[in-house]
């Protein structure tokens, strides 16, 4: 599939900013999370900006942007559809929980409803989202038990460094947000690596003798194409990573999306409330949202669309 | 609305393609382009058309394929255009309901007043048969011709689809796949018709009909078992002139 940089950067921005409200939410019920003022401004601010520039970009690979209201409709159906409901019931549920955390400095009794609430429907829009990839079956890869765990856990973690960040800087670091941080990137790691271990390992049902139904004949070669030069289709659904870049960028995602960040986590975990680990979660941070958007190119880059093999492709 | 016909009239209009009467001469996709940019998906639009990179809008596509080996193989041309699936995932997955399944008959089509262009519909049909009209920011696909099936104003022998209407060799049949005893059911049941992709349970409505088994294999009137390639001289000589002329 052609990984298009409008989604690439929709999935891993708004993604950073879900995980970020699920983690708000969770954390302030716990009680583990002052309504720190600064702090509140901060994390309110970099999520909504997060989860508004995603959806904004996500929008640029429409066609027709002004008819996205559209898109709300068909909940009964679509994955898309729902996304788009839960993206925007998001905001008011946000509004409260920020309304008692900023302004009257309260983050406990309904506030901590408001906030488990505005959780909860952030967490419901990133399973959407991975919901509209899981449910296609023309995309082996995809059609993938483990795409939805990916992209929650991918979510909450990504979210994860950028609080722990902000907690450091405005000096309230706490063990516990640093525990749960650290144990959010361990979390997701585990599940890409089951998602690139049913990837390595199993194969897709369709084959060029299925889609053509020609199997009885043999072996089948496709000699000619219907059209001389690419058609939508191959642009779109026909992008191909070879095998050996994978592996690479594979290597490059381990190291700079879970390991170090990880590991920097730590750092902060043992030696909070320091100018080392001021610097730390912000490195951590960077290199998560660095390796994020590799992974999520990959995600797209790896994956084959069955079409392909009406085009060539031995195997989906 | 894009959730699937609860009441589906059991009426299933589509396509039967002779694989072994198709000589892939694209004259089906050529007409249909010729009679969809002017009717109900109109325009399909093309860029450059006559440059050097032209790329546009088309219904129906035909490939061609080789099976087998040695001289046995056999060449099978591939017209593959929507297959109006009774399971129609490109409709479910649809966010504005612009992607819909006529409860009368089973056409999928679109209505571009309503579509976004998110292409996702495109992603969820494992056959390629929807195409993204740059130019018009919508998804096209296949009709069936609506606009000519049910059109009063022509004679009903035209009253099929476009590439039905053209296609030469008599390739293509069209009619209600639901109804057991129409014509074309009993020629998928008499040809052992099949169903594209059978394992995704999409349940494509049109259906292909295989090549014959052979009468006479071209060993026994002669043909060499094996096609030889030309000798190697002649391709080294040729890599070098390619080598010089590509400098």
């Amino acid at each position: 599939m052609h990984p298009a940089y409008s989604v690439i950067f929709f999935t891993t921005t708004s993604g950073a900013g879900y995980g970020l409200l699920i983690l708000l939410g969770f954390l302030s019920a716990a009680d583990a999370l002052p309504p720190h003022f600064g702090l509140g401004l901060a994390a309110f601010g970099l999520a909504l900006g997060l989860v508004t520039f995603g959806l904004l970009s996500s929008t640029f690979h429409l066609g027709h942007p002004e008819r996205a209201w559209r898109a709300m409709s068909q909940w009964r159906s679509s994955w898309l559809s729902r996304e788009g409901v839960f993206a925007v019931l998001v905001y008011p549920a946000v509004g409260l929980f920020a309304l008692g955390w900023l302004v009257f400095g309260r983050n406990y009794g309904p506030w901590a409803v408001a906030g488990l609430l505005a959780a909860g429907l952030s967490m419901l829009t990133v399973i959407c989202t991975a919901m509209i990839y899981f449910s296609l079956k023309t995309i082996h890869q995809w059609h993938n038990i483990w795409t939805p765990p990916a992209y929650a856990t991918l979510s909450v973690m990504s979210g994860g460094v950028l609080l722990n960040a902000l907690v450091e800087i405005f000096g309230l670091s706490n063990p516990y947000i640093a525990g749960w941080v650290a144990a959010s990137i361990a979390v997701a790691w585990i599940a890409k690596l089951f998602y690139w271990r049913f990837i390595d390992d199993t194969e897709a049902l369709s084959t060029p003798e299925t889609a053509t139904g020609l199997r009885v004949y043999g072996k089948l070669r496709a000699v000619e194409g219907p059209h001389t030069v690419d058609n939508y289709l191959n642009r779109e659904m026909g992008y191909h990573v070879a095998r050996r870049h994978a592996a690479d960028l594979r290597r490059v995602v381990h190291l700079s999306a879970f390991a170090l960040p990880l590991a920097l986590t730590m750092v902060s975990l043992l030696f909070g409330n320091s100018g080392a680990a001021i610097a730390a979660t912000l490195v951590a941070a960077l290199a998560a949202s660095l390796g994020l958007v590799c992974e999520r190119w990959l995600f797209f880059a790896e994956a084959k669309h069955t079409v392909n093999l009406y085009y060539g492709a031995e195997a989906a | 609305m894009t959730s699937l016909p609860a009441f589906p009239s059991g009426r299933r209009l589509g396509l039967v393609i002779d694989l072994d009467i198709c000589v892939g001469c694209h004259a089906c996709a050529v007409h249909c382009k010729e009679w969809n940019t002017g009717g109900h998906p109109a325009p399909l639009t093309d860029r450059d058309a006559y440059g050097t990179d032209p790329v546009g809008v088309w219904l129906n596509r035909i490939h061609t394929f080789e099976a087998d080996e040695g001289d046995d193989v056999r060449t099978i041309h591939f017209p593959k255009s929507c297959l109006h699936c009774e399971n129609a995932e490109c409709v479910t997955v649809c966010p504005t309901g612009a992607s819909y399944k006529r409860e009368q008959d089973g056409v999928v089509l679109v209505n571009e007043d309503w579509c976004i262009g998110c292409k996702l519909c495109s992603w969820a049909c494992p056959y390629g048969a929807r195409e993204y009209d740059e130019t018009e920011g919508v998804m096209k696909k296949c009709t069936l011709c609506i606009d000519r099936i049910y059109n009063e104003n022509m004679p009903e022998v035209d009253r099929v689809p476009a590439c039905v209407l053209t296609c030469p060799a008599g390739a293509r049949h069209f009619g209600d796949l639901g109804d057991p005893r129409s014509a074309v059911s009993r020629l998928v049941a008499a040809r052992g018709g099949h169903d594209l992709m059978p394992e995704l349970g999409y349940k494509p409505t049109n259906k292909y009909l295989p090549p014959r088994p052979r009468k006479t294999r071209a060993r026994d009137i002669g043909a060499p078992r094996r096609l030889v390639p030309a000798g190697n001289a002649e391709r080294l000589l040729a890599k070098w002139m390619d080598r010089i002329f590509t400098r």
